[in-house]
């Protein structure tokens, strides 16, 4: 009795005080961890999408509160003068958690510009594609809200890459979040940008 | 006491080092050292989650139960772990990018726990940290080194911290690719295993 009191005891402590010291570094962290994601993951993938962009998205960048969540937008004049909003959705379900993906889409034609894989943990060299091969990911360019933008094999118009089945559809899942999301928050942007 | 703290420390330079001598923690070591960066970066968070374990695990060997002590090192190491992944992120964004998985890995990084049980259970504080530093700094050289070997033969340069490579050969060797893949891990694994036994047979 006494030496299950003992391990019961002591697990539990060794947990608690863990966890509260992880909870503190956490959130010590927080801020700088979110500032290098913005350097390193999403920048080089706004400016990947936004290559002729005429302003500065990352500095231009504002928050939109949906139900659940906080999304930060970046607004992009392309250089023909219409103008571009990118965002960052996360398709549930990835090999290795969930795949974050860069999405920008022209408010003018109601069509991608492009999509950009940004933080995932795919195995390497199978479906760290998504990210590295832009071939998959540029099937993404021009294809209007209506498009129903799942693998072919789930009914829709993507191709998977092969080899990475469930990565290519935790990539499909984030571009149709994205298009619901873009739909729903249209009027809230327009509003934002003028 | 002096002198069993500087063998303690200094085992894990030589006769004990992982993972050429200890074979424990094979999974990183073949994993990332495709550069002599992702080797010392592995290497030091590694080192650090060794120290600290270590220290703690010694400290609290007469309190934890011995029916339930693995369970115990697995929540002391897991917990920094975590801590080096949120620093690493914080502070070394691209470091952390390219060693990727392999940092919550260290988790089951059978030489941190192999330590715990083998030595910080046994031995007190000051010498468990001193095993724990040298095995870690055993493991940080090997990592460079087997990454120096795999670079310089699968790219022919040396890059650390980005900007331009510090050794570059690449003007009359011609590099093969294969070291920098998985097998070439395990023929330059073998290869520096075999070379250091040929040594110290002597």
């Amino acid at each position: 009795m006494r030496e299950m009191l003992s391990m019961i005891v002591v697990l539990t402590l060794l947990a608690s005080v863990s966890g509260g010291l992880l909870a503190a570094v956490k959130s010590g962290t927080e801020l700088r961890i979110e500032e290098q994601i913005l350097k390193f993951q999403k920048a080089p993938a706004i400016e990947s999408l936004f290559s002729n962009v005429t302003n500065d998205p990352l500095k231009e960048r504002f928050n939109l509160e949906t139900e659940d969540a906080s999304i930060q937008i970046f607004p992009g004049k392309m250089a023909d003068g219409s103008m571009a909003v990118a965002f960052e959705t996360l398709g549930k379900g990835g090999y290795g958690g969930d795949i974050g993906l860069m999405v920008a889409i022209s408010l003018d034609k109601d069509s991608l510009v492009g999509a950009r894989v940004t933080t995932h943990a795919e195995t390497p060299g199978l479906g760290s594609r998504a990210k590295d091969d832009l071939q998959f990911v540029s099937q993404f360019n021009d294809k209007t809200m209506d498009t129903n933008l799942a693998l072919k094999a789930d009914n829709g118009t993507i191709d998977a890459m092969s080899g990475a089945t469930v990565t290519s559809r935790a990539v499909t899942r984030a571009a149709i979040q994205a298009q619901t999301l873009y739909k729903n928050l249209k009027p809230e942007i327009i509003k934002q940008i003028q | 006491m002096a002198q069993s703290l500087a063998k303690e420390f200094t085992k894990g330079l030589w006769a004990e080092i992982p993972p050429f001598r200890l074979v424990l923690g094979l999974c990183p070591t073949l994993a990332v050292t495709k550069s002599v960066e992702n080797g010392i970066g592995m290497g030091l968070a590694t080192t650090f989650v060794l120290v600290f374990s270590n220290l703690l695990i010694s400290l609290l060997r007469n309190v934890i139960p011995t029916k339930v002590r693995i369970a115990c090192y697995i929540v002391i190491i897991a917990t920094f772990v975590t801590i080096v992944e949120l620093v690493m992120q914080a502070f070394t964004y691209p470091l952390f990018l390219k060693l990727g998985i392999f940092i919550p890995l260290i988790v089951v990084n059978c030489i941190v726990l192999g330590r715990a049980e083998a030595f910080a259970s046994k031995n007190n504080p000051v010498l468990a940290v001193a095993d724990g530093l040298g095995i870690g700094i055993g493991f940080t050289l090997s990592l460079a080194s087997l990454g120096a070997v795999r670079e310089i033969l699968g790219a022919g340069t040396i890059t650390i911290w980005g900007g331009n490579p510090v050794f570059d050969i690449t003007t009359w060797y011609q590099p093969f690719t294969y070291m920098v893949e998985a097998p070439g891990a395990f023929a330059a694994l073998g290869l520096m295993l075999a070379g250091m036994n040929l040594i110290s047979k002597k």
